[in-house]
C-alpha cells in the first residue's frame, strides 16, 4: 500500500521512510530472524557437514589427480572448487558464527581457519566487525574500495585513481593476498591515521599463516608428486588463482553494482535497529542464479540476506529472500538483484567511471536515478 | 604402550602441514568416525539399566569403546562427554568413569542418573542406542587413589556419587589390594541401589572389603561422627574418599574436622559457598541488572531468564566462559577472589562480591 509513496520523486535509491515505518520494517525483519533461529536443526547441520565432506572429496581428488599429468586440468578444477567451497560456503559462513549453535568445534567461528593466506582470526575483526557493522558508511567501512580503489562518487577523486581498473585487476588476481594484507590498513598508515607499530601484533599470526599455506601448496604437495613437482606447483597456483578471481567477482558484485547506496557517518549516528537493516539492504546487491551457483558463491549471491542476517546459516538465504522481497515491495524499498553478467558489467563500468573525475555538471543525478529504476 | 606407528605418523608435523589448516582429524572422521589422531571419540557399545524404579529417574551404565587416542584413566577421574542431540546440537556434560583404571584405547563405562530435565543424561539413558558416537575429553581430575594404596581406606558415597569410589573399589580388586577397605554408601532405598548385585557379591566374598549400604529414609542411621567412629574407630586418620550430594559432603567434612585424610569430590558446587548478597549484578548483552544474590553468576543469569551456555557447571569445561567487565568475583570452589579489571571468568563457579558487570 505504501509502495505507491513515491518512487517517482526519488532522487536517489534511498527511499525515505518515516521513523515509524523504519521501526516496523525492523520489527518485521527481526521476526523473520527469530523464526529461522527457532527452526535451526538437523537439516542445517546435515547440510553443512555434507558440504564439508564434498569439499574434502574434491580436495583429495584434486591432489591425487596431479599424479596423472593428462588429468592436470581436472586436478586444477577439483582443487579450485575445493578452495572455493572452503572459502565461501564453509569458511566465510562458519566464521560468521552461522553454525556456532551446533557446538561442533570443527564448525565453530572461534576455531575455524580457512584455506587462504589471511588468518581467520584477523579477517573476523575486519570483516565481521568493521565491514558488517559499518557497511557502506564512507570513511568507516574499509571494504569500500579496500583502501586502494575508488568505488564511490563521494570518495574525492585524486590523480592516482586513474589506475583504478589496473588496481582492480591486480586485486582480483592477488585477492587472497589483498585480503591477508587488508588488516594492516596500509592506507590508514599512509594517511597518518594508523601507526606502523599498531601492526606489530598482527605480524606473527600473518607470517605463520602465509608460511603454512606456502609450504603446503608450493612445497610439500608438489614434492610428494616427485618429478611432477613443477606441474603440481603450477596446478596449485592456478587453483589459488581461480579461487581469487571467483571470490573477488562475487564479493564485488555484492556491494558495488550501480544503485547500491553508501551512507555518510552523520546519517548513521545513533542508528536504530530499523535503520541498520535499511542500510544493510540498500548497501548490498544480489546475483540471481541456480542452486550450484549459490552454493559456490557461499550464498553471497544473496548478499542482501547475508547482510540482514549475517549469523543465520546461508542455506536459508534463498528462502528468506522471497520474504525479504515481499517486505521491500510493501515499503517501496529497492531490492538490487540481477544476473551475474549484468552485475559484473555494472561493477566493471563503475570501476572505470570512478577512475575519472566526476562530471557533475553534465549528468547531475541522472545516472543514479536510472540505476535505481533499472534495479 | 606398544609402538603406535600409524598414530605417530598421523601426529607428525608433516601430516599436520599437509592437512593445514583443517587438521588431519577432519579427514579421518569422514572415513571412519573411530579414526582419530588427536581428538577423542567413542562408540557406545552397551547401555544397561542399573536402577529402574517406576516413577523415579532411571540409572544406566553406558559402555564406551574409545578411539585409540584415549590415554586411559585413573580410578576416580571424570571425562567430558558430548552428545549430538537430534544430530545437531552438541551438548557436553561431565561424568565419572565407573569402571576400573583403563589404559590407552581401553573400553570403559560411565554410570548416570537420567535427570528429569537433563539433556545429556536423558539422551544417553533413554534414547541413545549402541553404535551412537559421542565426543570425549581425556580423563581429568585429581580425586584419585595414590599409586601406593594405604593399608586401610574408607569410601563414603551417596546416590550417583558412587561412581568414582566404585571405580576405585574395582581397581583395588583388580590390583589385588591386600589391605582393608570400608565401603559406605547412602541410597534412597534398596531398589535405588546402583551396582547392587556386584556390591552384594563383594560383600559375600569378603576379601577384606567391608560393604555398608544404608538407607536413612528407611530408618538406617544417618551419617554422623558417632556412627563413623563406631564403624571405623579413629576414622579421622583413615585415608578417606567421599563423593555425593552437597549436603552429604558437608556432613562428612564436618565429621572430619579439617583432617588431611579426607578427600572429597563434588558433582555440584557446594550450596553454602556463595558470597553474601550485596551490590548489583549487570548483564550487559541482555541489558539486565538485578541485586546480587550471592549465587554463582550462571545461576543469577538463569534466574533472570537468560540461558548462557554451560557444560559441567563445575568449572571444568570452560564452556560458560564470559568476560567480566568490572567487579570482584569469588571462586565458589576454592574461595579465591579476583578483581582484575577485565578478565574471562567461568560464570558457573564465580559468585560476585558486591557490584559486578558481566558480558552476558
Ligand atoms: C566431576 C563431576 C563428575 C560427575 N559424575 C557424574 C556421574 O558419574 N554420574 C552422574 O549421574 N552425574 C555425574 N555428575 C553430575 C552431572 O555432570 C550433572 O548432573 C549434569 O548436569 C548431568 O547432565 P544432564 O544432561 O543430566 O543434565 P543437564 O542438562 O545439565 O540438567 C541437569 C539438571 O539441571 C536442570 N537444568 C538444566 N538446565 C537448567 C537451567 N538452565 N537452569 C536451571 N536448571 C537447569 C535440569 O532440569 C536437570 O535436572 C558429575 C559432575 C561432576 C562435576
Ligand atoms: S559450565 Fe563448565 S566451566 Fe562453567
Amino acid at each position: 500500500m505504501n509502495a505507491t509513496t513515491k518512487t517517482k520523486t526519488m532522487k536517489t535509491n534511498k527511499t525515505n521512510l518515516t521513523d515509524e515505518q523504519l521501526e516496523r520494517f525492523g520489527e518485521e525483519l527481526d521476526a523473520l530472524r527469530q523464526r529461522v533461529l527457532a527452526d535451526l536443526g538437523e537439516e542445517d547441520a546435515a547440510y553443512i557437514r555434507n558440504v564439508v565432506k564434498r569439499r574434502q572429496q574434491l580436495e583429495i581428488a584434486g591432489r591425487a589427480l596431479f599424479y596423472l599429468p593428462p588429468a592436470w586440468p581436472l586436478a586444477v578444477a577439483a582443487l579450485s572448487l575445493s578452495k572455493i567451497l572452503d572459502n565461501m560456503e564453509i569458511g566465510h559462513n562458519v566464521m560468521h558464527g552461522q553454525y556456532d549453535w551446533m557446538g561442533d568445534p570443527g564448525l565453530n567461528s572461534r576455531m575455524y581457519d580457512w584455506d587462504t593466506m589471511c588468518p581467520g582470526e584477523q579477517w573476523k575483526y575486519s570483516h565481521n566487525y568493521i565491514h558488517h557493522t559499518y557497511t557502506n558508511i564512507l570513511g568507516k567501512d574499509r571494504d569500500i574500495g579496500y583502501g586502494i580503489l575508488r568505488m564511490d562518487e563521494d570518495q574525492p577523486w585524486r590523480p592516482q585513481y586513474l589506475g583504478n581498473p589496473v588496481y582492480a585487476l591486480l586485486l582480483m588476481l592477488f585477492f587472497e593476498w589483498g585480503v591477508a594484507l587488508h588488516d594492516l590498513e596500509v592506507e590508514n598508515i599512509v594517511a597518518g591515521k594508523r601507526k606502523m607499530s599498531d601492526n606489530k601484533p598482527l605480524y606473527p599470526g600473518l607470517i605463520r599463516k602465509i608460511r603454512n599455506q606456502t609450504i603446503k601448496d608450493y612445497l610439500l604437495f608438489p614434492a610428494l608428486t616427485g618429478p611432477l613437482f613443477p606441474l603440481t606447483l603450477a596446478g596449485n597456483a592456478t587453483a589459488n588463482l581461480v579461487r581469487n578471481v571467483w571470490a573477488f567477482n562475487i564479493i564485488f558484485c555484492g556491494h558495488f553494482p550501480a544503485g547500491v547506496a553508501t551512507f555518510s557517518q552523520e546519517e548513521c549516528e545513533d542508528e536504530t535497529r530499523g535503520h541498520w537493516y535499511y542500510r544493510q539492504l540498500l548497501g548490498s546487491a544480489n546475483i540471481t542464479g541456480g542452486r550450484l551457483f549459490h552454493v559456490l558463491s557461499g550464498n553471497l549471491s544473496h548478499q542482501i540476506e547475508h547482510h540482514l542476517f549475517p549469523d543465520l546459516p546461508a542455506r536459508r538465504y534463498p528462502d528468506l529472500s522471497v520474504e525479504v522481497q515481499e517486505i521491500c515491495r510493501r515499503y517501496g524499498l529497492q531490492y538490487n538483484t540481477g544476473r551475474l553478467s549484468k552485475q559484473l558489467f555494472s561493477v566493471a563500468s563503475k570501476i572505470c567511471r570512478m577512475a575519472l573525475p566526476d562530471r557533475k555538471a553534465e549528468d547531475g543525478d541522472a545516472p543514479v536515478t536510472q540505476d535505481a529504476l533499472a534495479a | 604402550m606398544g609402538l603406535d606407528l600409524p598414530g605417530t605418523i598421523l601426529r607428525s608435523r608433516a601430516v599436520a602441514a599437509l592437512a593445514f589448516p583443517q587438521g588431519i582429524d577432519r579427514y579421518l572422521e569422514q572415513v571412519n568416525p573411530m579414526w582419530a589422531a588427536h581428538e577423542v571419540r567413542a562408540r557406545i557399545v552397551d547401555i544397561r539399566r542399573e536402577v529402574d524404579v517406576p516413577g523415579h529417574p532411571p540409572v544406566a551404565t553406558i559402555t564406551l569403546q574409545p578411539t585409540s587416542t584415549w590415554r586411559g584413566h585413573r580410578a576416580g577421574q571424570h571425562v567430558q562427554l558430548g552428545v549430538e542431540v537430534d544430530g545437531a546440537r552438541r551438548t557436553t556434560r561431565v561424568f565419572t568413569i565407573s569402571s576400573p583404571d583403563s589404559r590407552q584405547g581401553d573400553r570403559f563405562t560411565v554410570t548416570m542418573r537420567a535427570n528429569p530435565g537433563g539433556v545429556v543424561s536423558r539422551f544417553l539413558v533413554e534414547r541413545a542406542a549402541p553404535g551412537t558416537m559421542v565426543h570425549l575429553s581425556q580423563a581429568q581430575g585429581d580425586f584419585v587413589l595414590p599409586d601406593r594404596v594405604p593399608e586401610h581406606v574408607l569410601f563414603i558415597s551417596g546416590g550417583s556419587g558412587i561412581t568414582p569410589v566404585m571405580s576405585m573399589l574395582r581397581s583395588l580388586q583388580r590390583r589385588t589390594h591386600r589391605g582393608q577397605v570400608t565401603f559406605l554408601h547412602y541410597a534412597q532405598s534398596p531398589e535405588h541401589q546402583i551396582f547392587a548385585e556386584e556390591l552384594d557379591e563383594v560383600r559375600r566374598s569378603g576379601h577384606g572389603i567391608d560393604v555398608h549400604l544404608l538407607h536413612p529414609e528407611q530408618g538406617d542411621p544417618n551419617l554422623s561422627p558417632a556412627y563413623l567412629e563406631r564403624l571405623v574407630p579413629g576414622y579421622r586418620d583413615v585415608p578417606t574418599w567421599a563423593c555425593g550430594p552437597a549436603p552429604m559432603i558437608e556432613a562428612v567434612r564436618a565429621a572430619y574436622d579439617e583432617s588431611p585424610a579426607l578427600r572429597v569430590e563434588y558433582f555440584q558446587p557446594p550450596r553454602t559457598s556463595g558470597t553474601s548478597a550485596a551490590g548489583d549484578v549487570a548483564f550487559t548483552k541482555a541489558g539486565l541488572e538485578a541485586p546480587n544474590t550471592g549465587a554463582p553468576l550462571l545461576e543469577q543469569a538463569e534466574a533472570l531468564g537468560l540461558s548462557p551456555e554451560f557444560g559441567c557447571r563445575m568449572g571444568i569445561c570452560f564452556s560458560c566462559t564470559a568476560l567480566k567487565k568490572a567487579g570482584t568475583v569469588k571462586n565458589v570452589l576454592t574461595g579465591e577472589e579476583s578483581s582484575s579489571a577485565e578478565e574471562e571468568i567461568r560464570v558457573c563457579v564465580s559468585a560476585p562480591v558486591g557490584d559486578c558487570v558481566v558480558e552476558l
